[in-house]
């Protein structure tokens, strides 16, 4: 192992190394990061969540955005599949179908980082009892 | 390169592996390589969640759900529920003892919500075998921009500033400390650190050096280098054989980075730190003795002054701070001492770790700013009673602290309440009582402690510490008279007064702070020769009541010494001569119809 010889050295492997606990970091201060859940069931998986998820985080990643991202359980919305919710702080939480990767991406660099809505959006109709 | 989806922490402190943490670690990793899933999910065991009455705990990220009292069996739940299809194991997570609701995000456990955790920042967070994850975390940040500015007055004018003070007890000014130690010129100097726990029922430093041991070498570091000495040393108890391991491995990784050593960060400062063991004696919890200890010599102390800041290890001027204080330096330093000095009480600074024991609901670590209330502590974050019972005291201190009372249970912690209360912080042990502990027997078992530590150098400590546990005793088996109340106060504040060190000088306290708040239960075990909280065996008395006695003989078929006599059908009674009390009788009466007087 190279050893650190300076402060310079240490803020170098600092910045390396961070990105390893970022999912650590994110679930200690999930309430004020972009929550992102992809719906990560049988039906979401042949559809193909798992390479949107793939995406997302990369797409988060290369835009220097900090979000959490995190695999759920089927929202229900089969026929739309892959589903993703996406929760910025503050905001009602808004679910978009049809999230193929190339959607990921853009659900990325154009909803989470500039609020424009993508099409797709499947309206909420029901209630969560978790974050009462 | 592996893209982890998932984090699932586990608690890898002593009292989770002893339920069996490390096969739930081997069963999750073995599933995950069963189901293709290592690249998208870590294992990481950690150091000390604090929470150790529902341990082993294991903690999943992102979604920061918190599993209680996991087994090994129920890894593959987890794996195919929450890490497959996200659906959280219900039946793992904490039940919130209010509403029997389940919570799945620790954040809203009563326990973590009033906590503040600057000392074990790390612990539960990151894996203490791994230097990596404590350099992500700002780790060594503060050793470099010591050793970058390159001037240690300043760096003790920060201390000083911060209103840091000793974590071991007696809470005396850190930064003081270093200044003194440092104002004296030698060839050699050198940092100790105390990691000699031995308060009975306290874990505190345990468990930092198993869940964050590179704060701890990384402050020692920053100490070395404000007092001009280039060894460090750890006194550590064997056993502790964890938290040596992981010191040890930490120890290895830091020098492996160059963060010990020679030409640390490519200044001119070297420094290096050399464990030892101690056998586990609890005056070597006191820094001439502990010093002396790591000499070679008897574990004894010796009279101060000359202090070890003059005349230390091997004669050279040494600091001995405990692993808290130390716990705390990094922070300070990378976040100021405005920051620090902000949090806690006019004197009492920054936040302490306490190990709540006893009849509480919540076992476990906790850190929680200065100035809270016992009642906090107690109630919200301990969970309360157990068995909903009422509240008696709580022992903070140790051997050398005393018991507070109902009536303390609004003053707010910090050093200079809890000595203005008869008591002290100690290290931070806290064992909570309820209305079935006997106060005498408590002050008993502390003496019982204390005399078995004694070193036996000074005799107030060695013979008065004794004699002081004799007449405790006596007054537990009904043989005390009003004047060994008065015997038991004189010869406390004797010892006080003339014992050399401070093990000596603290011992009696739990007798005193016990006969100033429960005056009335040592007159009741003298006069009426009654223990008020059923506790003390040659008190009890058991009766059967006539009234409610069947005669069915079960009670005298049952004594083990043949103490009931009765013919069938009519009531029976117990020869109080021949009973042992052992209980036998009550237990298989079925008609209720024995009781303890």
């Amino acid at each position: 192992m190279e050893k650190i010889k300076s402060l310079a050295d240490l803020k170098k492997r600092r910045e390396e190394l961070q990105s390893k606990l970022e999912l650590r970091e994110g679930g200690d201060n999930v309430e004020n990061l972009v929550q992102v859940k992809v719906a990560m069931a049988t039906c979401g998986i042949a559809s193909g969540a798992k390479q949107t998820m793939e995406a997302i985080i990369e797409e988060c990643k290369k835009q220097n955005v900090k979000a959490v991202v995190s695999q759920t359980g089927c929202m229900g919305y089969c026929y739309a599949e892959p589903t993703v919710e996406v929760k910025k702080p503050g905001m009602d939480p808004i679910v978009f179908g049809h999230v193929d990767v190339k959607k990921g991406q853009e659900l990325v660099s154009k909803y989470i980082m500039n609020n424009e809505i993508l099409e797709g959006v499947i309206p909420v109709n029901y209630e969560k009892i978790d974050n009462k | 390169m592996a893209n982890y989806k998932y984090h699932i922490l586990l608690c890898g402190g002593t009292g989770c592996t002893a339920s069996d943490s490390p096969k739930i670690k081997e069963n999750f990793e073995q599933l995950l390589v069963e189901k293709n899933l290592t690249n998208d999910v870590q294992v990481i065991a950690t150091g000390c969640f604090g929470f150790c009455e529902k341990g082993p705990i294991v903690k999943i990220l992102p979604d920061n759900t918190f599993y209680t009292q996991v087994k090994p069996e129920d890894c593959r739940e987890i794996i195919d529920e929450h890490i497959i299809k996200g659906r959280k194991v219900q039946r793992l997570l904490y039940e919130n003892p209010e509403d029997q609701k389940h919570i799945s995000d620790s954040k809203h456990m009563g326990f973590y919500k009033k906590q503040m955790r600057i000392a074990l920042r790390n612990c539960g967070f990151i894996d203490p075998e791994n230097i990596d994850e404590y350099i992500a975390r700002d780790g060594y940040k503060a050793l470099a921009s010591v050793l970058e500015q390159h001037d240690p007055a300043a760096t003790i004018d920060l201390i000083k500033k911060s209103g840091l003070r000793g974590r071991g007890g007696a809470g005396f000014p850190t930064g003081l400390k270093w200044e003194l130690c440092a104002k004296n010129a030698a060839d050699q100097k050198y940092i100790i650190c105390n990691a000699d726990e031995g308060d009975p029922g306290a874990f505190m430093d345990r468990s930092i050096l198993e869940g964050d041991p590179h704060s701890i070498i990384e402050a020692m570091a920053i100490g070395g280098f404000c007092i001009g000495a280039t060894i460090g040393l750890v006194y550590i108890r064997a056993e502790y054989p964890l938290a040596i391991h992981r010191l040890q491995v930490a120890i290895n990784q830091a020098r492996e980075y160059g963060l010990l050593g020679k030409n640390i960060f490519g200044t001119d400062f070297d420094f290096d730190i050399i464990l030892r063991y101690g056998a586990g004696a609890f005056v070597c919890g006191e820094e001439t003795a502990l010093i002396h200890s790591m000499e070679g010599l008897r574990g004894e102390p010796t009279f101060k002054p000359p202090f070890p800041a003059v005349e230390g290890y091997m004669k050279k001027p040494s600091n001995v701070n405990n692993v808290e204080t130390y716990a705390n330096i990094p922070v300070i330093i990378n976040k100021g001492w405005e920051w620090f000095s902000s949090i806690g009480t006019e004197k009492s600074k920054g936040t302490k770790v306490f190990a709540l024991a006893g009849q509480i609901n919540n076992v476990g670590l906790i850190e929680v700013p200065m100035g809270i209330t016992l009642r906090e502590v107690i109630y919200e974050i301990g969970g309360g009673i157990k068995g909903g019972k009422k509240f008696k005291a709580v022992q903070t201190g140790g051997p050398s602290g005393g018991c507070l009372t109902e009536k303390f249970l609004d003053t707010p912690i910090d050093y200079d309440n809890l000595v203005a209360a008869g008591s002290m912080m100690g290290s931070g042990g806290m064992i909570v009582m309820d209305e079935t502990s006997c106060m005498v027997s408590v002050a008993k078992f502390y003496l019982d402690f204390t005399v078995e530590e004694s070193c036996g150098k000074c005799s107030p400590c060695r013979i008065g510490n004794k004699r002081l546990c004799e007449i405790l005793d006596k007054i537990t088996k009904g043989h005390g008279t009003m004047e060994d109340l008065d015997k038991l106060r004189n010869l406390a504040h004797v010892i006080k007064d003339t014992a050399l060190c401070g093990l000596g000088q603290t011992s009696p306290n739990p007798v005193l702070s016990t006969i100033d708040n429960f005056w009335d239960e040592y007159v009741a075990h003298v006069t009426e020769k009654k223990c008020p909280a059923g506790q003390c065996k040659a008190l009890k008395k058991y009766v059967i009541d006539p009234e409610k006695c069947k005669g069915c003989t079960a009670c005298a078929r049952n004594c083990p010494v043949g103490a009931i006599n009765g013919t069938v059908k009519m009531p029976h009674e117990i020869n109080q001569e021949l009973c042992i009390k052992c209980g036998t009788c009550m237990e298989k009466c079925k008609f209720n119809a024995i009781s303890i007087k």
